[in-house]
């Protein structure tokens, strides 16, 4: 039986790990590279990396520290943030990420997850996107989740996968940086609607909300967080433990 | 030394990082001479099984490799290298294969419950079959392991030395004398990855089951 995977996610800014609170007021927290080793080595079952630099000089450091990473950690290594290009993809697939996440690149230009799944496969591509409800809809935001694109959710998310995205991340705005638990109804909506797997990303307070999220929803394949592990709020060793007796597989 | 073999089929990067972090003495490829010399070799893969084979054609490594693992040389494919391994596959259309494992390669879809998501992927327990083989040596069963793959190796019971179940058993490693595959990715696998690998550095003959 396939285990659900614990996915802590490092927002990489300049070379060092931060992550805000419904995505401003960001804080620094340590090193990419010692913080990979660490949950590598305390059960994570992978690690998605965010680039959310915005000169070259920072996207230099960037590929740099992954490159370091991927030396040191060998657990599969997810790369998003300024994917916009082919050109993009090479670039963090060289240094040694297993798959690529889109997504305003996605938004604007849809080829773009067409073009990578052809080139390198459907397993390689992953969407991500950022909802928040506007009106009782669910609708795609842009730019690390300040731009409403007027996008309808579920319509995006088929369209996308029906273009070769073999995973999807759906981080929900509404739920993110409130530690109240994952958004069981978007996620619910997501995994009614296509057939690839599903990571489900903010909201995540405490050991509890993940048991309930695997519980309620057993076609979501992954849990993903970042604050709550990186200040040890959460221990995935923990996490695991109690996932383990609640039944869910759990790869210990 | 170990010679992984460079056939312009996906990244070795983690796949050769994985190998100096064992300690392992490597070299990455696609020179006959340097192959001829290694003491063992890993074959890689990723993508579709008839690009690939007909990449190894190209680069005159077909009756190469073929020749290296009749000499008695371990080998191990990993992934789509495992599947290159068997007589045939049958991703889009019919294709050749190395045929140094018996045995053909179909589509998981044929053998697995609808409700599962293709491709097979993530981190999987193995379960051991026809006892336990040198390579596992440092692992136990149940030990988890990373999948990606939308193919698998059937009709070759013979070989198979550990398999996943994912609604139908599927094979997760084979090994025939010194030709060994993983359907798996050692290099994405952790701690346990690392231990296979180490096991298939240890691997002399003589220590076969």
């Amino acid at each position: 039986m396939i285990t659900k995977r614990i996915i802590p996610c490092l927002d990489v800014r300049d070379g060092r790990v931060v992550k805000g609170i419904n995505f401003e007021g960001l804080k620094d927290v340590s090193s990419p590279v010692e913080l990979a080793k660490y949950y590598s080595a305390n059960g994570a079952d992978e690690l998605v990396f965010y680039d959310i630099t915005a000169s070259s000089d920072g996207r230099k450091i960037f590929t740099e520290i992954l490159t370091e990473t991927a030396k040191n950690v060998f657990i599969p290594m997810t790369v998003g943030g300024g994917i916009n290009t082919i050109d993009d993809f090479d670039r963090v697939l060289n240094c040694g990420a297993d798959k690529v996440s889109v997504n305003s690149g996605a938004i604007r230009n849809p080829d773009l997850i067409g073009e990578a799944a052809k080139l390198y496969g459907d397993q390689c591509v992953v969407l991500s996107v950022d909802i928040k409800r506007v009106d009782g809809v669910f609708r795609v935001f842009a730019k690390g989740g300040r731009e409403d694109t007027g996008l309808e959710a579920i319509e995006w998310i088929k369209r996308c996968v029906g273009n070769g995205a073999g995973e999807v991340v759906v981080n929900s705005i509404d739920t993110d940086g409130v530690k109240g638990g994952f958004d069981i109804e978007m996620l619910d909506k997501v995994c009614n609607a296509v057939s690839v797997p599903v990571i489900a990303s903010g909201g995540a307070g405490k050991i509890s909300d993940f048991i309930t999220l695997f519980n309620t929803l057993p076609k979501v394949d992954a849990g993903l967080a970042a604050s709550i592990f990186h200040f040890g709020e959460v221990k995935i060793s923990d996490l695991k433990n109690e996932m383990k007796k609640n039944n869910i597989p759990t790869r210990m | 030394m170990i010679a992984i073999i460079d056939y312009g089929v996906g990244n070795l990067f983690s796949l050769k990082s994985s190998f100096s972090h064992i300690g392992a003495d490597i070299v990455v490829t696609s020179d006959k001479k340097v192959i001829d010399n290694a003491e063992k070799i890993i074959l890689p893969g990723v993508g579709a099984f008839s690009d690939a084979a007909q990449k190894l054609r190209d680069m005159e490594l077909e009756k190469f490799l073929k020749e290296q693992a009749e000499k008695g040389k371990y080998i191990m494919g990993i992934c789509l290298g495992m599947q290159l391994l068997f007589d045939k596959s049958f991703e889009y259309g019919e294709h050749k294969g190395l045929s140094l494992i018996e045995g053909e390669i179909r589509p998981i879809s044929d053998v697995i419950p609808k409700e599962y998501k293709i491709p097979h992927m993530g981190w999987n327990p193995l379960v051991f079959e026809n006892g336990k083989h040198p390579l596992f040596k440092y692992i136990n069963e149940g030990d988890c392991v990373y999948f990606v793959h939308s193919y698998y190796g059937a009709n070759c019971s013979k070989s198979v030395i550990a398999t996943a179940e994912y609604g139908e058993k599927l094979t997760a490693a084979v090994a025939r004398e010194n030709v060994l595959g993983c359907q798996f990715h050692p290099e994405k696998s952790g701690e346990v990855g690392m231990n296979i690998l180490k096991a298939f550095c240890e691997l002399k003959e003589g220590t076969l089951c």
